[in-house]
Order: C-alpha cells, then structure tokens, then sequence
C-alpha cells in the first residue's frame, strides 16, 4: 500500500468503498505496482479479497506483499485472500482429468465459450460465509490480469460477459493493460479495455514518458473519476508522474521531480 | 434543448465516449418524460437498479419501470427468472407492454445489446418499437413512443453506428475540449410532403402553357429520329439502278482544272 496514492485518491483502509469498478490500465510501461498497491490495501482494509492471478505466481505477490507489510500467506490461511494461481492451474487443467467446474475449464474447450466456470468460483469464494461474516468487511475480487483472457483466446463478449457478472455481484479491481498491438476491429483488445472503461468508476492508468525513458521518472499516472461520483468529483481526471522506490512510489505533479528541480 | 429531443417520437440516439459519458443525459431526459406524465420502461444492462435510480425524486421513481436485466442476463446464476429467452425477448416484451398511451423506452444500452445480437435484429426491432414501424398512419402525439438509446460509440464499428444512426431521428453526440462538455444534436426531419402546393409555372415571363392546336401539331409530327412503318419500306425497296444518279458541276470562274491531274490543287 502506497500512502501517497491514497492521499491522491482520497482514500484509506478504513474508508474502503463499496461496489465500485475500478479499472487499472497499463500503456507501454509496468503497472504492476498499481496491483500490489489494491492488494495490501484491500488486505489492510479488512476485506475479504479473491485474487485471480493469471501473470505471476503467488510466490511473487507474496514476496511484494511482504515488501508493502501485509503477508499473503498468513491472508490466505486465515480465510481472508483467496488466491486463484493460474499458472499453476493451468498445467492442472492439461495434465491432470478435471471435473467440467474447474475455474479454468475454458484452456481446454477448442473455441472457448464462456469463462463461466471462473465466475462461479468468484462467487463461491467471495459468498458470504455465516460463521465469519462480520469478521470481513466487504468482497473484492481483483483480476491481473484481464488482457490475458484475452490472449489465451477467449472473445471479448465472453470477458465482458465474465467482467459483467462480477460487477454484479461484487465490487471489483481489474487490471487491463492494453496489449501492445491491439488488434483493429469490433473483437480486438482495445474494444474490450474500452467497454470496462465505460463501466468503471475510477480509472487508473500508468503510462510510460512519451519522451521515453528516464531514471527519475518512471511513468505517469492519469486518476479520472468516472460516473456515480459527486458532481464535483465527476469526470475529474488529475496526471502525475512517479517515481517507483523499493518498498514506495513517490508522486509528484508533472515536472516536478525532485531530481530536476 | 430537451423538450425539441422529445418532440418527436421514435428513436434518439445518445452517443457517448470514454471520456465523456452519457448516462447522465439520459437520465435527464428521463426524468423530463416522467414529469411530463410518461410511463418510462427501462431496459437495463450495464448499471444495477438501485444505481440507475439514484438521484431520481420518488415521484419520477414511481413512473420508472426498471426492466432489470444487469443481474443476470446469460442466466448463469440459474434464478430462471426475468428474461430466460434472451436480451431479444426482452426488448420485445418492454415493446409489448408500451402498446398504449405515450410512452418512453430508454435502451441502457444499445452497445450492450449490440454485443450480444446480430445488428440487423437489433435494427428491426428498433424499427417496431418506433410508431412509423407499429401503426402506420396513426402518429397522433398520444400515441407517440420516445426510444432513448445510449451508445458507446468507439466500442463499434462505422456499420452498426451508422445503420442505427440512420434509424434515429434525432442523435446527440457528446464530446468537449478541456473540461468543458458539448453536446451535437442533429435532427432528423420526418420526411413529409408538403401541404400547400406552389405551382412553379406561375409568374414566368415566358410561356409554357401550348393551346389545344399547338397540341394537336405537336402531336402530329414525327421526328426525325423515330422508325415508321414508311421509313421502312423506302429502306427495304430502294429504287432500283446506279444511273439514276447525276452529279451537276458547273467550274467556278477562278477553278484551274486540269483534266489530266484532278488533284493537282491538293498539293500531295
């Protein structure tokens, strides 16, 4: 968790909000930290989180996680994370005969139809349990990251579809970065990135410098608040440039690093 | 501006973006056909219930009809409830149910809808649900039905946006530069005829008018160009005979003609 960030968004741990979509984007640069952040948050914040990871291993966010304070191992024991490792279970899925409820059931369909299976081992995970119910705030699922659905060969309508569900049932951190060469056309990447980009709330998007790289400045972050805000806040949209540190990201207004000045 | 987009009926298209969305609007305008005494049918896909009316008085919320279809539209979580048949059988019973009165029909959205049924299907139930399409001939104001329609316009190509926009008769884009919103309306004019005839003959300084024997003259000759059964006979039973043929010549008073050489003067 970033203090920084949560001064930019106006947020903290115990202020949690509910049934809101936020979109994470990524263009020509790693937003991966944005992930790490909403996943101590979430932690931190006392909320039970399902974590769909489709790009690296549980033992990479927890050795993150570590870094930011919250252990993943000790979330996961406790009933608090559900961790969905896909990278595991996909080699599960081809080696190994399954049941048609694996969440990743659609890697072995020849043209895969729905991701319907993924959606109802979401909800399994984040249903309210009645012993400790009240122990946890409220569900989150996180997703990184999207796009990657979209590699393997699912079409957007069925992503759509899927991210469609999730709202509906809980609130939700999705991580799509634009694939580098979105492909044109009604079905490419782009359009699916731009249909959740109409459905969420807030907007993050870490881009890298268009003058290119630099050892100070390492990207920026464009905020836009989207619809179902209070009108002062609607369509508001802030950029920063940032700095990625060890264990913290500095933010700072466009031209402001402190190594220029 | 809001009263001239309800004045008509049939559809109006709401053309948004990432940028700059267009749910409020079409919440606005919503809320302008409930005041006017409407019974608004909503067809819901992309915001839940309780997110679409928040912010509408309760009075408007008593004539709001939200046809929820956000929940569970595949029917994945198997409640078997609402729309078993589809988003197609949907918009036909929100059709059905609008069939007396004035009505409004808001599509939230047609993207949505879009990207989950065939263009034509979705056009030619556009096209019933607006009055030309339902009762020809009666497009008294009572019966008039207003279709709000929300697109995203960048998530489609040029085809759907413009079949649909082609279906509109009044389409609001929204856009802006640098915080500041606008809105483009183009209007559709219903095509009419016109009521009182002007006779573009009238007030000419020449005359067009021919009288009954110019008439009968013009009527009588035959050009030039058109094939009678005379013309034919005089081509098929030509006189027989080359002699019949002469050539008069009769040398000018300069012609230097040389019997010898005829084509001296053309200097080969």
């Amino acid at each position: 968790m970033f203090p920084e960030l949560n001064n930019l968004l106006n947020t903290s741990p115990d202020r949690a909000e509910q049934g809101k979509l936020t979109l994470l984007c990524a263009a020509e640069t790693d937003g991966s930290f944005l992930v790490h952040h909403f996943l101590s948050f979430y932690l931190k914040a006392n909320c039970k989180v399902c974590f769909v990871a489709l790009i690296q291993s549980f033992s990479h966010y927890n050795i993150v996680g570590q870094k930011l304070g919250v252990s993943l191992t000790a979330a996961r024991e406790r009933g608090q994370l559900v961790f969905l490792e896909g990278l595991k279970s996909s080699v599960d899925v081809f080696f190994q005969a399954q049941e048609k409820t694996h969440p990743l059931h659609f890697l072995r369909e020849a043209n895969a139809g729905n991701l319907q299976p993924l959606y109802e081992f979401v909800q399994e995970a984040l249903k309210p349990v009645d012993s400790g119910a009240a122990a946890w705030r409220c569900p989150v699922l996180l997703v990184d990251d999207l796009s990657v659905l979209l590699s393997l060969g699912v079409g957007a309508v069925a992503v759509l579809d899927f991210v469609h569900y999730c709202r509906a049932t809980v609130c939700s951190e999705l991580k799509v970065p634009r694939a580098a060469g979105s492909q044109p056309g009604p079905q490419g990447p782009g359009h699916a990135q731009a249909y959740v980009h109409h459905q969420s709330h807030l907007v993050l998007r870490a881009e890298g410098l268009a003058t290119g790289f630099c050892k100070d400045v390492h990207g920026q972050l464009r905020i836009l608040w989207r619809a179902s805000q209070p009108t002062a806040q609607r369509g508001r949209s802030l950029t920063f440039q940032y700095k990625i540190q060890d264990k913290s990201v500095t933010f700072f207004a466009k031209g402001m690093s402190p190594a220029i000045l | 501006m809001l009263e001239s987009l309800l004045a008509l009926g049939g559809l109006v298209l709401l053309r948004d973006s990432v940028e700059w969305e267009g749910r409020s609007l079409l919440k606005v305008l919503i809320k302008k056909s409930a005041l006017r005494g409407e019974q608004v049918h909503v067809l819901g896909c992309e915001v839940s219930e309780e997110e679409f009316r928040e912010g509408f008085d309760p009075e408007i919320n008593s004539r709001v009809v939200y046809h929820d279809f956000f929940r569970d539209p595949l029917n994945w979580s198997k409640t078997g409830e609402a729309f078993p048949a589809g988003p197609l059988a949907a918009l036909r019973a929100v059709c059905r149910r609008t069939a007396p009165g004035p009505a409004t029909i808001a599509l939230d959205s047609l993207s949505w809808l879009l990207l989950h049924l065939p263009c034509t299907t979705l056009c030619q139930t556009l096209h019933t649900l607006s009055p030309q399409g339902s009762c020809p001939g009666a497009s008294t104001p009572a019966e008039q039905v207003h279709v709000l329609g929300l697109l995203h316009e960048e998530l489609h190509g040029p085809g759907p946006v413009g079949a649909l926009s082609s279906l509109a008769q009044a389409e609001v884009t929204l856009g802006g530069t640098a915080g500041q919103a606008s809105a483009h309306v183009l209007h559709r004019r219903p095509q009419q005829r016109p009521t009182n005839k002007v006779d573009p003959m009238a007030h000419l300084t020449f005359n067009l008018h021919l009288s009954e024997k110019e008439r009968e003259a013009r009527d009588s000759l035959t050009l030039p160009f058109q094939f009678s059964s005379e013309k034919q006979q005089a081509l098929l039973h030509r006189r027989p005979g080359p002699a019949s043929s002469h050539i008069f010549s009769e040398p000018d008073a300069y012609d230097d003609l040389d019997q010898e050489d005829p084509d001296d003067d053309l200097d080969i």
